[in-house]
Order: structure tokens, then sequence, then C-alpha cells
């Protein structure tokens, strides 16, 4: 198992009971701060470059049955976490809900409820669901490319592996957790990342060797990209200084995966500095692709035309790049897929479109 | 072509009997057609029976039976344990149109035109060709007279077929056997609604009807008491015709004109009467039997034009709204409502003439939920099946928006729709009708905003109603959030870090910050003997079941200081005060008062009290009321308002 000091996980954890036992001790109604986690109370941190939850925040107090509820649940949730950590064991999000059936009054209606619950405790306590040993359904998703990965095994010794030799075509899997007790990244020898929305193209630049050719370390996202994906992007890309290119599909919600990327989202605001790539930057396809391209389209959608007009009001999209881009493809009326540049051959993406994209950007030089 | 004479018209005009009368009229008299003769046969004499047995002061025992033959011809049975009628009135009562008691007096009755029951014996014998057959005893020891009876049609006399003495085990009663040609098949579903509806408005009486095919209906009794007497008075200068004005003042005994209409009038004193002969420019010594055409019209314009007080309104007989209420809850027993309101106004005028609107609405149960609400109109404890789009009652109820009551009703008009039914009596010495069907109440201002007032009650105490079961949901949800969930939380802090439990009564007054009021009426069974049996020979009295009523508050001050203030429950009006626990301050007829001078924070007192006399359902919640505190610390009471 990994060896992590979690001390400081359960003083953290206690201070909650702490603050709850004291407010009957000095006869105050118990009660928990949370900032309010809604759209309205997100602000750009400057010093960051991510967006953080702002000052708004919400007081959980017993006067009311629900507020009294979630204190209650909280305590519980705390207590079976200090439990874990206690007989060293993990448990899935999925896995918490169902064991909360057994919590009586405390149990949680739907996974919903105990997962929002977990992301209060991480706010509560400054700590990552990481440290709570409690992980999510679905682990992050694939990479390759020239660096080597030195990961904890579950028999507790370090395993190398090189994400080019050592792997399949799959790719290395990125686990749930990418802290430093679990993975450290040791080589690398590759010039920029490329983060990939769909499987389907993933596979193409793999088939087509296009992480040896261009020296470009691939990660596929999987669609909107998981925790572990993002904080690997992250590390990878500070660690190793590298430019990090997000590469998707032309549409409004890939544009929002994008963002997620580069300025986290708004679930998980209080931990941006730890998910987000300030310096991602957005590399296609673009509308202005579908155009230079010739590229096969759909029509926009309702909401499509709907998610477009918001992204226009979303202070994350307020730069000239994206107001030029999204007006350009409101004017269009057409929005289109990666997988559409195979409408030039297979070879052509990896072969004319990333190299030209890569150079108008200044990543290579041609 | 001749000239036909005068003379001879008039010989002719003579001649035009009652039967013909009759045919030209009988849709206006009830007798439109087989579907509506049933109805208003049972209908007659059935109002005839309540007549009866209530001006001799008896709990009406009604039994209606009705005999279906083939041809269609119905045999009406109607049999009361009135005083009977004596032998030589049983022609004029039976064998005579338009004789009747109530024709000349000016109080709430049932019928109003007398034409009644000999209407129906007239119907019997113009279609099937058979007599009547009366029995009435009239003495317990004496043998009761059985009578056979047509009506003369030219002499509107009775014609007596035959008369007789027989053996009836009955005290005393009239029983009438009527042949009519009806169509029972069509009006079976009537008769059975007339029959319910008239027992809800006469919780007095018992009637017990049985069907062709022998089923028997018991609408049982639910009150023990005649209803109170309604009062003969005088005209009203507001309400009397020209006519009848000059018919007054042939009468009269009074020889001069302030006399007369001191004497003869209600609510005409020296003053007033003067005012009136001053206005419309007359002498006060005139004699009245002397008076022109164009005095009487002035004096009549001038009746409209002075402010006369309203007239004495003790006349009436309103049902009252405990019998109202157990009436409904009587008869919608199989529909399980979800609870009946009900709300009655004070007694007022129109056109001179005292009126009372009372009203009642059933909720929820088994009612249908799609379909319009039914309307359950009564004037004078006499249930009105026809025309219910034409009557005010309905227009009443069809003003009113009723959506937020819970019902559904587009744009909040019309006849809205969901799980009730609507009822409303309105009692007067002058019902005015639309027509002389008397199927529906005429367009009436005064009236219409009274029954649109009742309704309007009714609606604010489903409110209260809706409001205090909201209430009750907060009031247990922070009972559970003290008693379970915070000591939960306590205990779970301190496991987490293994200390002692913390106290939570401090934060629990804090949590609160409210006085507590719950209560819970419960029933106690209390086994007497049956009461009384008065027709022995149809159906067993079922034996009355008598409850005393317990009901119990719980006070508790979660308030963080020590209490001090009034607390009032209210208590019907025919109800009778038990024990009571802790010794109240006060006990009125309408409420029981508490004074607490001191509840200690946390603490809790309990309040028992005993009610007897009502039944079960009377009573269904206590309303309680507080004083000398502000009513936004209690939970349970709201704030009372004075006496």
């Amino acid at each position: 198992m990994v060896n992590k000091d979690y001390s400081q996980v359960l003083t953290k954890i206690d201070m909650i009971a702490e603050k709850i036992y004291n407010d009957f001790e000095e006869t105050k109604i118990p009660y928990l701060n949370l900032p309010t986690r809604t759209k309205a109370n997100i602000k750009f941190d400057d010093k960051l470059s991510v967006w953080k939850y702002g000052k708004g925040s919400t007081e959980r107090n017993a006067k009311s049955l629900d507020g009294a509820y979630m204190i209650l649940r909280t305590m519980y949730m705390a207590d079976f976490i200090k439990e874990m950590i206690k007989v060293k064991k993990s448990s899935t999000l999925r896995e918490m809900y169902y064991i909360s059936e057994g919590w009586d009054l405390a149990k949680f209606h739907s996974q919903d409820e105990s997962n929002l619950l977990a992301e209060d405790l991480e706010i509560i306590t400054s700590c990552m669901r990481e440290d709570f040993k409690l992980r999510p359904e679905e682990d992050g998703a694939r990479v390759i490319g020239n660096l080597t990965i030195e990961e904890m095994t579950r028999n507790n010794t370090k395993k190398k592996i090189h994400c080019q030799d050592d792997i399949g075509d799959a790719g290395y899997s990125i686990p749930y957790n990418v802290e430093k007790e679990k993975i450290t990244i040791k080589g690398c020898d590759a010039d920029f990342i490329v983060a990939i929305e769909t499987g389907g193209m993933f596979d193409r630049l793999v088939e087509n060797g296009f992480d040896k050719s261009s020296r470009a370390v691939l990660v596929h996202l999987k669609g909107q990209p998981a925790r572990s994906t993002r904080r690997f992007i992250k590390r990878l890309s500070t660690e190793k200084n590298l430019p990090v290119l997000v590469f998707t599909d032309c549409d409004p919600w890939s544009y929002r995966i994008f963002a997620s990327v580069a300025y986290g989202a708004i679930k998980t605001a209080h931990i941006s500095e730890y998910l987000a790539t300030p310096e991602s930057q957005y590399l296609g396809v673009t509308p202005s692709d579908i155009e230079n391209y010739e590229l096969p389209t759909d029509t926009l959608t309702t909401e499509d035309i709907g998610a477009l007009k918001s992204e226009l009001t979303d202070p994350r999209f307020q730069d000239n790049f994206w107001k030029g881009e999204i007006k350009l493809q409101l004017k269009l009326g057409k929005k289109s897929e990666q997988q559409a540049l195979a409408k030039y051959g297979l070879d052509y993406v990896t072969d004319t479109y990333l190299p030209e994209k890569l150079s108008e950007m200044g990543i290579t030089k041609k | 072509m001749s000239q036909i004479t005068a003379e001879e018209l008039a010989k002719k005009q003579k001649e035009i009997s009652v039967a013909e009368f009759f045919e030209r009229n009988k849709h206006i008299l009830g007798f439109g057609n087989q579907t509506r003769a049933l109805i208003t046969s049972v209908k007659e004499g059935v109002d005839n029976s309540l007549d009866a047995t209530e001006e001799a002061n008896i709990l009406p025992d009604i039994y209606v039976e009705i005999k279906n033959h083939e041809d269609g011809e119905c045999k009406i049975i109607v049999e009361d344990n009135g005083p009977g009628i004596i032998k030589q009135q049983i022609p004029h009562i039976f064998g005579r149109l338009l004789y009747g008691s109530h024709f000349h007096s000016i109080r709430q009755s049932r019928g109003q035109q007398g034409i009644g029951i000999s209407a129906v014996v007239l119907y019997g014998q113009l279609t099937t060709g058979k007599h009547a057959k009366i029995t009435s005893k009239i003495e317990p020891d004496r043998p009761a007279i059985i009578t056979d009876l047509v009506i003369d049609t030219n002499k509107n006399r009775a014609e007596i077929i035959n008369t007789d003495t027989i053996h009836w085990d009955k005290q005393n009663g009239t029983r009438v056997e009527v042949s009519i040609i009806a169509d029972f098949k069509r009006g079976k579903k009537y008769v059975y609604d007339y029959l319910q509806s008239t027992s809800i408005v006469n919780p007095h009486a018992r009637i017990t009807y049985k069907e062709p095919d022998g089923t028997v209906h018991i609408f049982e009794r639910t009150a023990e008491q005649l209803p109170q007497k309604a009062e003969e008075i005088k005209p009203h200068p507001y309400g009397v015709e020209l006519g009848t004005l000059i018919k007054i003042a042939k009468n009269t005994k009074a020889r001069q004109l302030n006399s007369f209409l001191k004497t003869e009038f209600s609510s005409m004193g020296d003053r007033t009467s003067n005012a009136v002969i001053e206005k419309a420019g007359l002498e006060k010594n005139i004699n009245p039997k002397n008076m022109t055409r164009e005095q009487f019209l002035a004096l009549h314009k001038t009746f409209k034009e002075i402010k006369i007080m309203a007239p004495s309104t003790d006349c009436l007989s309103p049902i009252g709204e405990t019998l109202i209420k157990r009436s409904l809850k009587n008869e919608t027993q199989e529909i399980s409502p979800e609870f009946i309101i009900t709300a009655s106004r004070p007694p007022s005028v129109h056109s001179g003439n005292p009126f009372q609107v009372e009203v009642g609405l059933v909720y929820g149960g088994n009612l249908p939920k799609e379909e319009q609400v039914k309307i359950l109109r009564f004037a004078n404890r006499i249930p009105l099946l026809y025309q219910q789009g034409d009557c005010l009652i309905t227009q009443a109820i069809s003003s009113i928006d009723w959506r937020r009551y819970g019902l559904n009703q587009p744009s909040g008009k019309g006849i809205p729709t969901g799980p009730a039914i609507f009822m409303a009596h309105i009692s007067s010495t002058q019902i005015p009708y639309t027509s002389e069907s008397k199927e529906a109440i005429a367009d009436v201002e005064e009236i219409e905003d009274e029954v649109k007032l009742a309704f309007r009650e009714c609606a604010r105490k489903v409110q209260k109603h809706i409001n205090k079961k909201v209430n009750r949901v907060k009031t247990r949800e922070k009972f559970d959030l003290i008693t379970k969930i915070l000591p939960e939380i306590a205990k779970k802090s301190a496991h987490m870090l293994d200390k002692p439990v913390p106290s939570l009564d401090p934060i629990i007054t804090k949590i609160m910050d409210v006085v507590w009021i719950e209560d819970v009426v419960e029933y106690e069974k209390v086994g007497r003997k049956p009461v009384q049996t008065t027709l022995a020979s149809e159906g067993v009295e079922k034996p009355r079941e008598n409850v005393i009523t317990k009901s119990k508050i719980m006070v508790v001050n979660y308030k963080r200081n020590s209490q001090k203030f009034n607390l009032y429950a209210i208590i019907p009006k025919d109800a009778i005060v038990g024990t009571v626990t802790p010794k109240p301050s006060k006990i009125t007829s309408n409420y029981i008062k508490w004074s607490f001078d001191s509840i200690q924070p946390a603490n809790k007192v309990d309040i028992n009290f005993e009610l007897a006399g009502l039944e079960k359902g009377d009573f269904d919640e206590n309303d309680l009321y507080v004083e000398n505190i502000n009513p936004a610390y209690v939970i349970g009471a709201d704030k009372w308002e004075g006496d």
C-alpha cells in the first residue's frame, strides 16, 4: 500500500468533530460554513490564473432539518474516512454511498448527495478526495509518449513504466491517484502534450506514430476529463515544462472540455490550482478550420446555439480568439468533428493538419 | 257565427274545473313528466309528514314505500308518526286543491302555496283512475280511521268513497297511499337523492325508504331535538305588495291609518308610521277601509323611501352548524371525507323578508376528483333538485375563485372541479323562486351577497385547515430534529473525539425558540341503552352510540426564559364540559381558559379535558388561542381576538 502520512488529514477531520462539539459546549447552534458552489460565485484568480470560488458562502446549521442532516452526514462521512485510514483501505464513491445504507438517519438518498458531500468535505478540510481514500468510479484515461513513470504498485514495490516501450497500443492507464506517493515522472523526452477528446482520434495518432515522429505525449481525455487526467496533465506540464495543446471536436461542448483543462470546473473550483493547466492552448478543430480545410459539417442544433451564446457571456471565453471563433461558428451555423479530417485520407491529420496548426501556433518550426 | 254573450262566457268560465286547471298547469306544479311526477308525489307526501310531526312537537319518523307495477303504475305510500288528522279534516286536506294552513301566515315554512298533497291525489286519480287511501290515528287508545276518497273536479271537493275504522299498531300517525302513473326506472336515483338531501337538512328526522325490489334505506336521525319553531310575524312594509296592502286594509280592525300601520306591520312604531303618512301626503286619522287606490299607491311608494328598521329575524329556523356538520358527516360516511366545514351567516333581510344562509363543504375522501363538485341546494329545509344553473346559489359558488383551495376552476370562475360537495341552505319567510315550480332561487342581490360571504368564510376555514396541516408537518420536522438528529450529531462528535456526550437542552430551546402547543383529540365510547323506539313496525332502532370526547393538549416551553400566558380552547356550543386538568381559570359556553403564571424553559404542561354531548366527528381538532404572549413565539395556537 501507499505509505502516506495521513496524520494531517486525520487532524483536519477531527477539527470538524471538534468544531461541532465545541458549538454544543458553548451552547451555539452547530453550523458549518461553505463557499457557495454556483456559477455566480466563481472568480478568476489572477495569481493562479484559474477560476476559484468567490467570497459567497453558505452557512449550514442545525436550525433546519436539511442543515442538521447535512451536519450529521458530514460527521458520519468523516468518521468513515478516519476508519478507512486506520485500516488502510480505500473505497469508491459508489461504495461509500452503499455503505451509508447502514448509517441509519444519516444515510444518503442518492449518490449525487454523497458525491456532493465528499466535495464539501474537501472544501471544509482543504484536503483532496484522494486524501480521504475515496476514488471515482472511472479511472483516468490513457497516455502514450516518450516518458517514464514510476508507479507504486499494490505490492508496495516501485515499478518503472516507459510509456512507449513497456505498454501496448492502448497506452498507459492513468490511475485514480496521481499524487507523488503514487507516481513519479522520471524521464521525459518530448516537445509538447496533445490532449485529445475522442478515442478514435487518439488511436489514429498512435497508429500513425505521431508521438514518435513529432516528439509528442498523447493523452486521451475521454470526453469531459476525470480529475486524475487533469491532475496528470497539470503535473507533467509543470514538472517537465511542456506546452499543452487541446485537440477536440468543433462544437460548444468541446470548448467546455478545453475550459475545464485550462481554467478549472465550477464543481471543483476549490482545487482548481491542482487540476487546471492555465498554459493550455486550444489547437482545434476551430470554426475557422471548417472554412480553411473545407471540412464536412453538421448543422448546429438549438441546444448548440444556446450553448454558444452562453459561452459568449461566460467570463472564461472573453478573449478575442474565442469571441471571434464563436461568432464565426454562429454565422456558419455549422459544427464538425475531429475525425472529419479523414475526408482527405487517414494520414492527413498527422501529415498535414497537425504540422500546419502546430507551426501556426509557434510550437514547431517548419 | 252567432255572438256569444258575456253571460254565456261567464258560465263557461265557471265550469273550468280544478282538473282543467291542473292539466294546464301541471308543469308548474311539478307533474310535467312521469319522472317529475314521481318525485313531486314523494316530496309532497314527505313535506306534509314533516310539517305535521314538527307542528305537534314529535320527532319525525317517516316511512316511504314505492311499489312499481309493470304497466308504469306506481303506488306511493308515505307514513308518519304525526298527530294524525281528525275525520272531518281529511276530505279538506286530501280532497281540495289550494287548501292549507300555511297560505296566509308569514313565516318560514316548507310549502308556500298549499298545492300540496291534494295535487298528488288528483294526479293519481287523473292518470290511474284509482282513489287515494288515507289512514289516520289521532290517539293511542282509539282505532284508526281509513278513508278512500277522490276529488270531485268540478266542485274542488272531496268525494268519500268509503270510510271505516281499523286497528293500527301505531300510537298515532297518518298513512297516505296513492297510485300514479310514473317512471320509476328513471326517477329511482332522484327519489333516493331527494330523500338523502331531505335527511341532511332535517337532522331530527328519520326516514326509511323501501324500494320496489325490497331494498330498504334508512336515513338515520342525527339530532334528538326538533328545530326551533318558526314564529309567525307580521309583514314588513318593504316586502308587501300593493294588492296585499289593500287586502290587509280591507280586513283590518284598525280605524285610523296610523294605528293600522302600527298593528298590521312589523317594525312600525309611532315615529316611522307618522313619517310615512306625512311623506305620502296623507292624514293619519283617515280610515284605511275608505282609502282610494291612489292613496294606497302613495303609501306603498313611500314605504320604499323611508328608512324602516329591519324586521325581527327570530321567525327563522336555521339548522345550525353543528347539526349540518353532523348530517353531512352521517351521509358521507362511505366517502370518508378529509374534512367537513360549515359556516353560517347572521340573519339578514331582502325586501322586508328575513332570511338566513348556512353553508357546508365536504372535501376529499373517495369523492371523484375529475368531476364538477356536487352542489346541494336547499330552501326552507327542502332540497332543490332541478334548474341548478339558474339558481343564485350556483351563481354565488361560481363567482368565487376556488383554485387556491385545492379545486380546479379554469380562469377562476364557474363551477369548480374536484373532490368536494357544496351545500347551501337558505331559510326565509319568503324564498324568491325564479318560477312557480320552485326549483331555483332568483337573483336577489342581498341573498347572493350573503351566500358568497358564507362560502368565503368556508373557504377561509379550509385555508386555515390547510395551514394547520402544513404547520403540523413543520412542527413534526422540528420535533424530529431535536429528538433524533441533534442527539445523533452530539453523540457522533463525542464518539470521534472520545469525549462525553454534551448536554443538548440549551441548544434545543435555542433552535426551537417557541412555545409549542400540540393537541390530540380522542374519543371514548360510553355505552347507553337505546333511547326510543317510535316506529315499531319498520326496522329496528339502532342503539345510538354516545361518546365522550377526550382532549389532550401538550404545552412545552422551548423558549429560553420562563413564560406567562393565557390559553383558550374553543368548545362547541352543545358540549358539556367534564373533568378538566389543570384547573382552568374560566369556563364559558364557548371556551375553556387556562392562565399559566410561569412555565420554565424545557418544561411541559399536559392539559386534559372531557366533553360530553357530542358525537364523534363533531370535534376533530382543538381550536386553540393564546393571549398575553407574542403569537409569533407560539406554534399550534393563534392570537386570541377576544370573546
